[in-house]
């Protein structure tokens, strides 16, 4: 696969021309495995999108509708269900407090779109009843997406909540991936309310979960 | 210019692209408001006796060139029907969207202003305020039309509507640029002085500016003029480099510009146009010490400052709940001292 087939990618959900795409993902299926297709082609196109998004080359519309329509392709080619998507660790993600979900969104269309499953838990959550939720669910990747500054301070409740060290019966902590515009505009933030890692973009996101999922393993 | 200047005079030079006194400088407290009265969110809100009294009190503490007349951006909400979030320490959210179905945009009428507690409690504020000074600004807020659906409708939702369903967008338009206009010169008539146009759906930061160019641009310019009384457009920290001469076209006095941009360029671009408010960063003030608010103001008022045309404020025209009165005075102080014009000091740093 060449660089021009994932700049062509690139092109074609920017101008939200899904038969391009489309044509441009059938492509590459015929020459290779599904996965290693969504590393030479999707994944790369999703980057650069969310390196011209920071930059400010491009818009947060762009970037969510890029996101939407490779989750849509990629689903054709890899199903929910599919043994791909499900034999990995337990992934979801929360607006922490928050009622404004768009971020979330952009990063679930740009976890499917690399071949990720995951589980949406919804916005307006308190601290404790994520924690409660997490710690039910077995959740081993939990990424948080916030919009207010006062949002993103709750992080550090919630890692208090979920502990550093797991407990006695061999539950462990969830690996804390942050996002969002406070996060954006303080670069020590995600350290100080005690996250893992913070994710700048949608493809960053990605990047830290494909990390997480290795260290798992 | 030596005499002292009114903070009336010193906004007005500054808006006209003149050098005034000194820079001036807004702090925008609306939620530092309930804490100075040492009232829960909910509460400071619930009376105009209470906001004009604590940003009175807050103005005459720091000396900022403004009064503060925004409540919280739900509070327009709740005149559509719309419910509020509230929580102890960042400002309300709005709750789920009331439009949930695209084909009640059709049926859509703009609410009346007087049949909004919150927003009636609003126009006591401004009134108390006008009472009490005459002599300085105090800044209203409208939502834009533009930017309105956010909250009606949802972000995701909306952003389908404008690029996949114009008709019901332009219908949408007409009714919210019909309430902005109304909410707008209510807050004038009640003794606003200008009014913040918030915008943030417009800035490049969420649209592509050629998209802008044909929705949120021509929103404004069927808006804005309707309005009766000087507007200053403010994108809420998003970007505002590659549409300012079309925010300057829809006949806006000035820009709120964000943190992730060069003031310097801003400037450049801006200069004769539009004045500039801005572009402190709201987020990481939290942990400014008075080192840190000097040297950020210094640079900023170093960037922006000369020639007037702008004004000193955070990027997002909010400030937030954590940040300490300490910073805030540390801030008030560095602009006495260094916001000064004919700001030689600057050209004596370079050299």
């Amino acid at each position: 696969m060449n660089n021009a087939a994932w700049q062509d990618f690139e092109v074609a959900l920017l101008a939200m021309d899904r038969i391009r795409a489309r044509a441009l993902l059938r492509t590459e299926r015929l020459e290779e495995a599904v996965v290693s297709s969504l590393e030479s082609l999707v994944i790369p196109s999703l980057e650069q999108i969310g390196i011209r998004w920071e930059a400010g080359e491009i818009s947060l519309a762009q970037v969510y509708m890029a996101g939407r329509i490779a989750e849509e392709l990629v689903d054709e080619f890899l199903p929910p269900m599919s043994p791909q998507r499900t034999d990995q660790p337990k992934i979801a993600i929360a607006v922490l407090e928050d009622c404004h979900a768009l971020g979330k969104r952009i990063v679930i269309s740009a976890l499917r779109a690399s071949g990720y499953e995951l589980t949406d838990f919804g916005h307006g959550l308190t601290a404790v009843d994520l924690a409660r939720r997490v710690k039910r669910e077995g959740v081993q990747i939990l990424l948080i997406s916030v919009l207010m500054l006062h949002s993103a301070l709750r992080v550090a409740e919630l890692r208090k909540l979920l502990g550093d060290s797991g407990d006695c019966a061999g539950w462990l902590p969830p690996r804390l991936i942050v996002g969002g515009a406070p996060f954006l505009f303080d670069s020590r933030l995600w350290r100080d309310v005690g996250a893992d890692a913070m994710g700048r973009n949608a493809a960053e996101a990605v990047s830290l979960v494909k990390e997480a999922v290795e260290e798992q393993k | 210019m030596s005499s002292a200047m009114t903070p009336l005079q010193r906004v007005l030079t500054a808006l006209g692209h003149q050098e005034a006194d000194r820079v001036p400088f807004f702090l925008f407290l609306s939620l530092h408001g309930a804490r100075e009265l040492g009232m829960p969110l909910r509460q400071y809100f619930s009376r105009g006796e209470n906001v004009a009294e604590a940003q009175l009190r807050m103005q005459n503490r720091y000396g900022h060139d403004c009064l503060d007349g925004f409540f919280y951006a739900p509070a327009e909400i709740e005149a559509w029907g719309g419910e509020v979030v509230w929580f102890e320490d960042g400002p309300p959210n709005s709750a789920t969207p009331f439009l949930s179905d695209v084909r009640a945009i059709a049926g859509l009428k703009p609410p009346r202003v007087e049949e909004t507690p919150v927003l009636v409690e609003a126009l006591k504020a401004i009134s108390l305020m006008k009472e009490q000074s005459s002599l300085i600004p105090i800044l209203g807020v409208a939502i834009s039309p533009f930017s309105l659906p956010v909250m009606q409708m949802g972000f995701e939702a909306y952003l389908q509507l404008i690029l996949e369903q114009p008709e019901a967008f332009w219908q949408l338009m007409r009714v919210n640029e019909e309430w902005c206009v109304s909410w707008a010169n209510a807050q004038l008539s009640a003794g606003a002085t200008a009014i913040a146009y918030f915008d943030p759906v417009s800035s490049p930061t969420v649209i592509p500016p050629d998209l802008y160019r044909k929705t949120g641009f021509l929103v404004a310019c069927r808006t804005l003029p309707r309005i009766l009384g000087p507007t200053v457009t403010h994108l809420a920290s998003g970007r505002a480099l590659p549409i300012l001469d079309d925010l300057a076209a829809t006949g806006t006095a000035g820009v709120g510009v964000s943190a992730l941009e060069d003031l310097a360029e801003l400037k450049r671009v801006a200069s004769g146009k539009l004045a500039l408010l801005g572009n402190l960063n709201g987020i990481q003030m939290r942990h400014w010490t008075a080192a840190d608010a000097e040297r950020e103001v210094k640079q900023a008022i170093a960037k922006a400052g000369k020639g007037g045309g702008f004004i000193l404020a955070d990027n997002h025209g909010e400030i937030p709940w954590q940040v300490s009165e300490g910073t805030l005075s540390a801030i008030a102080d560095t602009v006495r001292r260094w916001g000064h014009y004919p700001l030689d000091w600057i050209d004596e740093s370079l050299t």
